[in-house]
């Protein structure tokens, strides 16, 4: 078992122009210590996962079936103080943007002795000697001084910092970092994710980390689940997805990383947008935007497969890669053709339709 | 910061020989090192302190109320009600500044004009500054007593207001749907009528006194309180910081209390410390037509009210200094208002020219 099991979670936005389906019968597991990344584009639903795991949907959005079981409860059937027990506690969450997730009218160590207190019930000398502690452990210098300022005296990767002290405060078994390094800058970009890194080795956190920083995931996820839509469209080991990736949508995300000496005029993209996810498309949702697409994308919607055998994906086995494209039930006439190209010169083929096999020598970008 | 070596296999360029460790390794080139201190740390509250310093008029409005209510507590010498458990009976404040008791009526010395013998002279007792009223009561003594009820009817009734408002207001605004429509539908239904209306419909029902008259002030001033914490709150919960308090277990109450309402009170203060004064002149209007106090009391709007026709028969001193009492604490309040409004709103001040855009 699992330490975070999500089955068939349906997240719906009921919203005046119709109901926005925020994810679409998503599952996904995160063992014990382990990193898995989430990617996709804006609106994708990765924040939305988020915010269900945590009980944090709000009007006029509804988990309206699924189960999410942590350590075995499932957290959609406790009530509101059992909830809160496990925020915070057991599962803790770094925002985006530490500058708005920091009460601009508290000092920074009153808000992490806050959680301190409420949950392990320590006095206000012990909570404030923990968040010194926290806040040396994430590497703030003077602590002591620093515990009375107010975060616009931080600095942006400061107040990262404070959040990432904040969610660290209880010891908790899971992290929810949504996009924790996005609103900052390279450098400090790695030093938070070596900080995250540190903290979650020595004390065996899972980390659930949502991005659209594909270089991120590369380096500091274990496994990876891509969303498109709201649906959940790869799921592997992360150097599966990037040596091998079995999904067109995956493929257009790694061909769209810039790189320092590209010569290439113009960034790539892929074409067209995330669809309106009140009305989706009949089908595969990412077949407007898919050069692979035939007509059988437009009729079938594909379910989440495993890529090796084409047998319906397990969530529980850990090491399959996972992909619903109709090319790997063989119900595509065509092959997913590209080539993903590493820089030591070595270059991997896109396995395609791996039922039969077949492998076309296009290079990337040519479609 | 050791080096990453992951993150020069992202692109396809990789640089060689720049040696981080050897920063980090090597002894310091010279003495500096980096500070990381600057001055301690002070909230939102000690810049709004001093930049309210720096606003004069402020300032001397302050100083006017100060004193106004300084008078008002030490014009006469206050002794508690037989009924209370300590102190009960006894005089707490013994001082008594006004030249003359306030009821003290004397027919004879009836509409004094107040001359200018009476004003240099350097001892004032008896001699009437201010002149008298209809009944030969010094109206001196009378504005200095009158304070009490004036001024303490527009903190009591705004600070009641505020107790009703704000709480009402916030759960509307944190919770949204029914609980909103509600609360919200009352308020509207509220404002449909004139607010002087409104007050005097209360009164009407229940009648001249102080509490009544205070009861009748908050019948109608929560209203606008309720209705700025709202509209802050729905914005004020949008932030980050409010989910994050949620995503670390705070209570609603707490996250209402602790993280909302402390960066939704500045609009509710600015806007509050205006209507002291306007309840003050409320207060006063309904004195004047008669609903306020008794006619007896020396609350300055009762004493514009009897004296209705005293100008128009040359006697101008009897409604000229209550009228100038009243107007001289309002401004003083709009003065400090003012005051607040702009250090609550640094922008303002930057760009120096119109009070920013709230």
């Amino acid at each position: 078992m699992a330490m975070l099991e999500v089955e068939d979670l349906n997240v719906r936005f009921y919203t005046e122009d119709g109901v926005v389906k925020a994810t679409n019968d998503l599952s996904y597991e995160i063992e014990e210590g382990e990193r898995f990344g989430v990617v996709g584009e804006s609106g994708a639903g990765k924040s939305v996962t988020s915010l269900a795991v945590m009980r944090l949907i709000e009007e006029p959005g509804v988990i309206e079936s699924g189960s999410i079981r942590f350590k075995g409860r499932d957290l959609l059937e406790l009530d509101r103080d059992e909830v809160r027990e496990i925020r915070g506690n057991e599962i803790a969450m770094i925002f985006q943007d530490a500058e708005t997730a920091l009460n601009p009218a508290y000092t920074v160590g009153e808000q992490i002795a806050e959680a301190i207190r409420l949950h392990l019930s320590y006095d206000d000398e012990a909570a404030r000697d923990r968040t010194i502690e926290l806040l040396e452990r994430v590497g703030i210098p003077d602590p002591v001084e620093r515990y009375s300022d107010y975060p616009h005296e931080f600095s942006g990767g400061m107040q990262q910092r404070a959040v990432v002290a904040m969610a660290l405060s209880c010891d908790p078994d899971l992290i929810i970092a949504d996009e924790p390094t996005t609103a900052l800058d390279v450098t400090i970009e790695a030093q938070i994710l070596d900080l995250l890194a540190d903290v979650t080795e020595s004390s065996d956190t899972a980390i659930q980390l949502i991005t659209h920083d594909l270089g991120v995931v590369a380096e500091f996820c274990d496994r990876l689940m891509v969303m498109y839509a709201g649906h959940p469209v790869e799921m592997a080991p992360v150097e599966d997805v990037y040596y091998d990736p079995q999904h067109p949508y995956t493929v257009g995300l790694m061909s769209s990383i810039p790189r320092i000496g590209d010569d290439r005029d113009r960034l790539q993209t892929i074409p067209g947008r995330m669809p309106d996810l009140i009305e989706l498309p009949s089908g595969c949702n990412f077949y407007p935007r898919c050069p692979y697409a035939e007509e059988a994308c437009t009729r079938r919607e594909p379910a989440l497969v495993d890529v090796d055998t084409g047998d319906p994906a397990d969530a529980t086995v850990h090491e399959q890669q996972s992909a619903a494209c109709l090319a790997h039930t063989g119900e595509l006439r065509g092959e997913l053709d590209y080539t993903v190209t590493v820089d030591d010169g070595r270059e991997r083929e896109g396995s395609a339709s791996v039922p039969d096999g077949g492998h076309d020598d296009r290079t990337e970008g040519s479609q | 910061m050791a080096t990453r070596d992951s993150s020069t296999e992202r692109g396809r360029i990789t640089v060689d020989g720049f040696d981080v460790e050897s920063v980090v390794d090597r002894d310091h080139i010279e003495s500096w090192t980096p500070s990381f201190r600057e001055e301690a740390g002070r909230g939102r509250r000690y810049y709004a302190w001093q930049r309210f310093k720096r606003n004069r008029l402020a300032l001397v409005g302050a100083g006017i109320i100060g004193v106004m209510v300084f008078v008002a507590v030490f014009a006469r010498p206050i002794s508690l009600p037989g009924g209370v458990p300590l102190l009960g009976g006894e005089t707490v404040q013994p001082f008594s500044l006004a030249p003359a008791d306030p009821a003290e009526q004397d027919i004879l010395t009836g509409h004094t004009a107040p001359t200018l013998a009476s004003i240099t002279s350097s001892d004032p007792l008896g001699l009437h500054v201010l002149g008298t009223d209809w009944a030969g009561r010094d109206i001196l003594s009378r504005i200095m007593f009158g304070g009490r009820w004036s001024i303490s009817l527009g903190f009591i009734a705004v600070a009641v207001a505020l107790l009703i408002g704000v709480p009402l207001g916030a759960i509307a605004g944190y919770y949204g749907g029914y609980v909103d429509s509600v609360i919200m539908r009352v308020v509207d239904m509220l404002y449909a009528f004139p607010f002087i209306v409104l007050a005097i419909a209360v009164i009407a029902i229940l009648g001249r006194g102080y509490w009544e008259l205070v009861f009748a002030l908050v019948a109608v001033g929560w209203l606008a309180y309720a209705r700025i914490i709202r509209g802050e709150v729905l914005s004020v919960k949008q932030n980050e910081y409010v989910t994050a308090a949620r995503a670390l277990g705070a209570r609603d109450r707490s996250v209402i209390t602790r993280h909302i309402l402390p960066n939704a009170m500045a609009p509710v203060i600015v806007q509050a410390t205006l209507s002291v004064g306007t309840t003050v002149l409320t207060a006063a209007a309904l004195g004047f037509i008669g609903l306020g106090l008794s006619p007896a009391t020396a609350e300055w709007g009762v004493m514009l009210n009897v004296e209705q026709d005293s100008i128009a028969r040359g006697r101008w001193w009897a409604g000229v200094f209550p009228g100038l009492a009243i107007f001289l604490f309002v401004m003083a309040i709009n003065l400090v208002g003012d005051g607040i409004r702009d250090a609550f709103d640094p922008q303002g001040e930057a760009d120096g020219s119109d009070g920013g855009f709230r």
